[in-house]
């Protein structure tokens, strides 16, 4: 092998090296720039090729939507937030332009600066008049720009299996509507015995957290306030969370209605739900559907009452901006966002599409827009609806008479800490409530200092 | 390097004739050094892809990893350093406590079942005249089974309703227990989990090194009358002594990184009791986003086990 052979393959494996390592270290693979005036953005949300009609239902709508916006390129990406990716996508360029996220995600990533400030170009996006102003305040920052917009959202409820409650002797037309109810209810749905459960809840992995803030927030407390200088401070330990705590406690230990394993988490409680071996528990109307779909369920077997109590934890998700965003990508993936989720005028075209497929529709939740459009898009749903409506009235009928309240700032890190409260609650039975929630309250003050 | 500049000139004495003169005659030492790259191109260039490989994904992560603990970072704008911040705020956390102790709890009890359990299984297997290459075999199945399937599988065996254990304790009219719910018994309950599904392959160490004692040690123990137990105590041990404390070393470095078991089992719960410092530095990272304070605790873990890797290093270097 001669010198000049030697410089040839050393090159070419030099080349070759130098490839691998910017393909490992990454490249910019979201969306190509802007040329010829056409703009590319990538976004995710595309629904898994497992999910057949959601996946056709999203190319078609892709198609249709660069027919109509012929200087923007859609790049579709399968995916939604995932907490496990999202700083190494941002960090090595892969995060979408346009990117999907849930409630509890935009105050940590405004605040991180991890999404950019669309507020210049809001005046395109008409629609955003008529959404409900509290979905919208989860993106605004402190500094009172919008860092990007709701597209869903939910309340949490009660959902229950209609069948065990006739067969407990109970109305299922007329679900509990307070939480003295409800321990009722479970009390004599596990009375049916079988291995049945009257309610349960989930304790692990910080749903436990969430849904002890939203049992909270039902009996008229919360988990942080906010003082006249916008200062946040924890509200754990007060009445409303001691007498909380006392019904789970008597559920699970006096009347043992929430069965004997605990540290659930929403896998489980679905599974019971869906095996016919669960009288209630709290969620949000989504959750009819995975059940259904999931366990070869009816819609007719389950029903959805209202938070018991005043007020309920409400959530949902919406898009942000990449903060490496162009202006140009930002002004495309507005207009992207709002043709697709924001757009009251195609809700019939959507829902009529849908109707014959197993798309749920006429679910009472999500409910974006007030006004004008809230009642179109109401009235298109009422037309189309593939699932019994009248099984969701309780709900629907109680909704005035239910506070919707958004989760805490740092709401992730707080529920981490209200897991063990829940834990403690539900797995000893000699739990020193106050104890928990006056360590609670100084766990979360310490947490929300940094939010301030 | 001293082996190059000593080789070199010897093989171009050694082949003067091998290949054509090197034109324009350049020094001799230069000319050596292509002829060996040339002669050894495809073995570099494996070498070289090997350690670029170990660059990318080992070496520069661990770089980052320990450079990261002493920045804010967001990944969206430059990272800021913060000097010892991250540690400060690590070491005010009252769960980084809880987490070590709860580690080093979960380490001390793997260490008596998954330290003592292979052993006695590699002793009898050992002693086994029939069916011991079945026995063997069963043994390590558990190690191929993916570990998430074993945790789901163990999940339902410690279900208090309808799971094995308790129906087990209920036909010997045994009170059933709370397996993963109760505070004393969930460390516990991981252990076992992890020593069920570990324990093959140091079995098959054990077993490998129980083959290698020399049979005539035996011999002469028996002849001088020695029991099974003598023959353990005297010669067996006495024999395995150094790969004991390799795997020793190798399980406390193994335990120390538990994550699976109390992630999908307790999720670090009840009341904390199964928080383990992968678990922590997991919820760090990946639930409040905050690199600086994850990578803060991945440093101090990588101190820690360190000093078990480089005690490792220096005993098998001894030996060998």
């Amino acid at each position: 092998m001669d010198s000049n052979r030697i410089r040839r393959v050393s090159a070419v494996a030099l080349a070759a090296a130098t490839a691998l390592a910017a393909a490992a270290c990454g490249s910019s693979g979201s969306g190509s720039g802007d040329a010829g005036g056409v703009v590319t953005i990538s976004v995710n949300g595309l629904p898994p090729a497992t999910q057949t009609v959601d996946r056709k239902n999203f190319e078609d709508d892709v198609k249709a939507f660069e027919a109509s916006h012929p200087n923007i390129r859609i790049d579709a990406h399968e995916g939604l937030m995932d907490p496990k990716t999202f700083a190494a996508k941002l960090a090595g360029g892969q995060l979408e332009d346009v990117y999907y996220v849930y409630f509890t995600d935009p105050a940590g990533l405004i605040q991180r600066h991890q999404a950019a400030d669309i507020t210049p170009y809001l005046k395109d996006v008409p629609a955003l008049a008529d959404v409900k102003p509290e979905l919208q305040r989860v993106f605004t920052g402190k500094d009172g720009k919008v860092y990007g917009l709701p597209t869903g959202n939910y309340s949490m409820g009660l959902v229950y299996n209609r069948e065990l409650f006739t067969r407990a002797g109970l109305d299922p037309d007329k679900p509990p509507t307070t939480w003295d109810e409800v321990r009722t209810a479970a009390q004599r749905i596990t009375a049916l015995g079988d291995g049945t459960t009257g309610y349960a809840d989930f304790s692990k992995n910080n749903q436990g957290g969430w849904h002890l803030t939203a049992w909270i927030y039902s009996l008229g407390g919360d988990v942080a306030t906010q003082d006249g200088t916008g200062k946040w401070k924890a509200a754990v330990d007060s009445d409303a969370s001691r007498k909380a705590l006392q019904y789970l406690h008597d559920m699970r230990w006096t009347d043992n209605s929430m069965g004997s394993r605990q540290l659930l988490e929403i896998p489980d409680v679905q599974k019971a739900m869906g095996a016919g071996k669960l009288g209630m528990y709290l969620a949000g109307p989504d959750n009819i559907p995975t059940i259904v779909k999931q366990f070869e369920r009816k819609y007719d077997e389950y029903g959805l009452a209202a938070m018991p109590g005043t007020a309920t934890l409400g959530g949902g998700d919406g898009f942000m901006f990449n903060p490496k965003d162009t202006p140009a990508k930002i002004k495309a993936g507005l207009a992207w966002v709002q043709w697709k989720y924001l757009n009251p005028d195609r809700q019939e075209e959507t829902d009529k599409k849908s109707a014959g497929s197993d798309i749920p529709i006429g679910l009472p939740q999500p409910d974006l827009f007030d006004g004008k459009s809230g009642e179109t898009v109401k009235a298109v749903h009422a037309k189309y609806a593939n699932v019994p409506q009248q099984n969701y009235q309780p709900f629907v009928d109680r909704s005035a008479e239910v506070k919707v309240k958004v989760e805490p700032p740092n709401a992730q890190q707080i529920y981490t800490v209200l897991d063990g409260v829940m834990q403690a609650v539900l797995t000893k039975q000699d739990a020193n409530v106050d104890e928990l929630l006056k360590d609670a309250q100084k766990k979360v003050d310490t947490i929300l200092a940094t939010a301030q | 390097m001293k082996v190059d500049t000593v080789g070199a000139p010897r093989r171009t004495q050694r082949r003067p004739a091998a290949g054509p003169a090197p034109s324009p005659p350049s020094s001799p030492r230069r000319a050596g050094l292509r002829r060996r790259v040339a002669d050894n191109l495809v073995g570099y260039l494996f070498l070289g892809a090997g350690i670029l490989a170990f660059a990318l994904f080992s070496w520069y992560p661990i770089v980052r990893g320990f450079l990261l603990s002493f920045q804010q970072v967001d990944f969206a704008q430059p990272a800021t350093w913060v000097g010892l911040d991250n540690f400060q705020r690590l070491f005010d956390d009252p769960l980084f406590l809880t987490a070590w102790r709860n580690t080093l709890w979960f380490t001390a009890l793997a260490l008596v079942f998954g330290f003592a359990a292979p052993f006695v299984t590699a002793v009898v297997l050992n002693e086994l005249r029939h069916g011991r290459a079945y026995l063997r075999m069963t043994v390590y199945l558990p190690v191929m089974l993916p570990p998430i399937v074993t945790v789901l599988l163990w999940r339902w065996f410690y279900d208090p309703g309808p799971g094995l254990f308790n129906h087990a304790l209920g036909i010997l009219h045994l009170p059933p227990q709370q397996w993963l719910e109760s505070e004393n018994l969930s460390m516990l309950s991981l252990v076992l989990v992890s020593t069920w599904a570990n324990m093959g392959t140091t079995t098959l160490i054990y077993l490998a090194a129980l083959q290698g004692v020399p049979g005539e040690l035996y011999e002469a123990a028996q002849l001088d009358g020695a029991s099974i137990r003598q023959r353990l105590w005297h010669v067996t041990i006495p024999q395995m002594r150094f790969i004991l404390l390799i795997t020793l070393l190798l399980q406390v470095i193994g335990t120390m990184q538990v994550f699976i078991e109390p992630f999908v089992l307790t999720g670090g719960g009840p009341n904390d009791a199964t928080v383990t410092v992968l678990l922590l530095l997991y919820r760090y990272a990946f639930v409040y986003n905050d690199f600086g304070l994850a990578s803060a605790m991945s440093t101090v873990l990588f101190v820690v086990l360190g000093a078990f890797a480089g005690l490792y290093l220096r005993l098998t270097r001894s030996k060998g």
